[in-house]
């Protein structure tokens, strides 16, 4: 650990595995936003819930790693498509403020239901037997290449399913036109509860893996990984996929460069500094394109 | 029989000593409250945060509701003049020896957060929507993250020891004026043109409306209340950190302004009242004592199985309740409608009712 060089290999590694649990996130506010122009706030808690089902079925039922990740991935998407159904949906004609405020107290709701379970931060076990290897001086633990490519490998079948897939291009179809889209025969309400499922899914996956990185969860957590998810997805250019993935890697490289230079205390600080001027120079993300404004 | 009373009570509204006769019964109950101690202290302080919460939920429906835009940044907001006024009060003036000066601080603490609520409408001349949410997202997260580093206000310990100085007469006239002011500023001239600009931005540009002036006045009279509201918030907690001051906190004044609904001053105060009263209403000690008339053999069930988690179970009930308002009402309850009492006589005998409800709601509604 003497060599620059070799520390910053380690960072990178490290950039890596934070940035692919903020994409999996991101994803969801940002496919949620392309087909519904909404934010919802709620997301960041459900892939709170999504740690906690996987310290659920860790403790309780004791699963090995895949089934545990299957389960959260499942469970998450099913609270994904209930949270659409009966908070959502009645208030897709109504006020676009009002499913904003409606998604913030499903949050607080979600927050707060967890917190009279476990009160107090919980020890996720460990899921995976965790080895260590030395590359030429770096360190790579099997956890990191698991986190790291798992995700990779659920951003790929996403970029498909939205690219290759009838179900796919459906949801691009409906975040294109919402007037003539339903009259070519697309089933609305249902590839709107598929998004759903898909962004929670991705959360409940996000969850799991947060809870293998960093091993203490608390239910108040998705507050701040929500905001900084959404964040990447904003900088990437809210609405597209690939720019949600672009974002969340940026914020995640930015975070760990920060901690390495700098007091951890200043973190938040230069990266909400820096997304200000990307923001004020860029307005509309990096990939997003700019909407031209008529009256 | 309904309508001959609704048809007296708008009469009685439209006289012109109602407003002033209803302030000044509060006036005098607000200094004979705590001077003759006809309320234990309890409801004194619950009536101080209902104060402070609507100055919060007025100032943030100015640019959230009649603006249109979706600001995030209440809470950085109340932190400047909390700890701007908290520094001056306990450092620089002497309070000690003159409480007075105690409104200087908190003037001061206004006008401090009224210069930042400059730097947050220069971003909002070039961004809109959910972008312009996120700049207001980081200058709260840039804030609480300065305050953190800043060693010499106490860092993540905060401060305290600050003078408690907030009292239920001051807190009763700093609402009143500030209220006040925002109403004045939402019938003047530059109001209309808040509300220009939250239906369309170009057209109103196209006419002539000074957009940006518009923009920097809304944000600062916004950010100013704010401050107040912050400045006294401090002097009655007599602790801050910057832990108190964030998204959370805002989060809790965006349901006061879209429980009340958007576009209202009346429904501000509607919004902030309820959800304070509520919160405090669902407390364990509050229900068993409305409760203890019971006979003992249903009390003591319902005290075993329900009464005693309500510290944790309020925290459960608030939001669902507000997700259930919002299915129900999704303007909220006074949504793009005004209390009678708080429109100008001009505008009350021109329109006969709210020129507020004669907006195109969809357009306001869509511009988030």
């Amino acid at each position: 650990m003497t060599q620059p060089g070799i520390y910053w290999l380690q960072q990178i590694l490290n950039a890596l595995q934070l940035g692919s649990i903020y994409a999996l996130i991101a994803l969801g506010y940002s496919m949620v936003y392309g087909i519904l122009t909404m934010i919802n706030f709620a997301h960041g808690d459900v892939f709170m819930v999504g740690a906690f089902l996987c310290f659920l079925a860790a403790t309780v039922l004791k699963l090995p790693f895949v089934l545990t990740l299957l389960l959260t991935m499942s469970a998450a998407a099913g609270l994904g498509v209930l949270i659409e159904r009966l908070a959502y949906k009645p208030l897709r004609h109504a006020p676009r403020v009002s499913a904003i405020i409606t998604a913030l107290g499903v949050g607080l709701f979600l927050e707060n239901l967890t917190l009279a379970f476990y009160p107090y931060p919980q020890h996720v076990p460990p899921l995976l037997h965790n080895v260590t290897w030395r590359l030429g001086g770096v360190a790579f633990s099997s956890l990191q290449l698991i986190v790291i490519s798992l995700s990779l490998t659920l951003m790929l079948v996403l970029d498909y399913v939205v690219r290759r897939t009838s179900v796919g291009v459906a949801m691009r179809a409906i975040s294109w036109d919402k007037t003539f889209v339903p009259l070519m025969g697309v089933p609305v309400n249902l590839i709107i509860s598929i998004t759903f499922a898909i962004g929670a899914g991705l959360a409940g996956a996000a969850g799991t893996m947060y809870s293998l990185a960093y091993p203490v969860i608390d239910p108040y957590m998705g507050i701040m990984v929500g905001w900084k998810a959404f964040i990447a997805a904003v900088v990437g250019g809210i609405g597209t996929i690939r720019g949600a993935v672009i974002g969340a890697f940026i914020l995640g490289g930015v975070e760990i460069m920060v901690v390495a230079l700098l007091p951890s205390t200043y973190r938040d600080l230069v990266v909400f500094s820096l997304l200000l001027t990307l923001i004020v120079i860029r307005p509309h993300g990096i990939l997003g394109a700019p909407r031209v404004q008529k009256v | 029989m309904i309508a001959a009373i609704k048809k007296h009570w708008n009469r009685t509204l439209d006289a012109r000593w109602t407003l002033p006769a209803g302030l000044a019964v509060g006036m005098v109950l607000a200094f004979a409250i705590p001077h003759f101690g006809l309320l234990n202290n309890y409801v004194q302080l619950v009536l101080i945060y209902v104060g402070i919460n609507i100055i919060l939920a007025t100032s943030l429906n100015l640019v959230n509701g009649y603006m249109g835009e979706f600001s995030l940044a209440h809470a950085g907001f109340m932190a400047v003049g909390a700890y701007s006024s908290a520094l001056l009060t306990m450092k620089v003036l002497p309070v000690a020896a003159y409480p007075a000066l105690f409104h200087l601080a908190i003037l001061a603490g206004g006008l401090i957060t009224a210069l930042l609520g400059l730097l947050v409408a220069l971003p909002s001349f070039k961004v809109r929507g959910d972008y312009l949410a996120i700049v207001t997202l980081a200058f709260l997260m840039i804030v609480k993250s300065a305050l953190e580093n800043i060693d010499a206000i106490g860092g993540p310990r905060g401060i305290s020891g600050i003078p408690r100085l907030t009292t239920l007469p001051w807190v009763f006239c700093w609402t009143t004026a500030l209220v006040w002011l925002i109403r004045n500023f939402v019938y003047s001239c530059y109001g209309r043109g808040v509300l220009a600009i939250r239906e369309d931005e170009i057209a109103s540009e196209l006419m002539s409306v000074n957009t940006r002036r518009v923009k920097v006045l809304a944000f600062m009279l916004s950010a100013f209340c704010a401050g107040i509201a912050g400045a006294l918030f401090a002097h009655l907690l007599q602790f801050i950190s910057p832990r108190v001051f964030d998204v959370v906190k805002t989060t809790e004044i965006l349901i006061m302004v879209y429980l009340g609904g958007i576009a209202s001053i009346g429904g501000s105060i509607l919004g902030a009242t309820l959800y304070t009263v509520m919160l405090e209403l669902l407390r364990p000690s509050t229900v068993a004592g409305l409760l203890s008339w019971l006979p003992a053999v249903v009390f003591d069930p319902l005290d075993h199985y329900f009464i005693r988690h309500l510290g944790v179970l309020r925290m459960i009930i608030m939001p669902l309740a507000l997700v259930l308002v919002m299915l129900f009402w999704p303007r909220g309850i006074l949504g793009l409608r005004e209390f009678r009492g708080f429109i100008p006589q001009r505008d009350r005998r021109s329109h006969g009712t709210a020129p507020l409800r004669r907006t195109n709601t969809h357009a306001a509604a869509d511009s988030l």
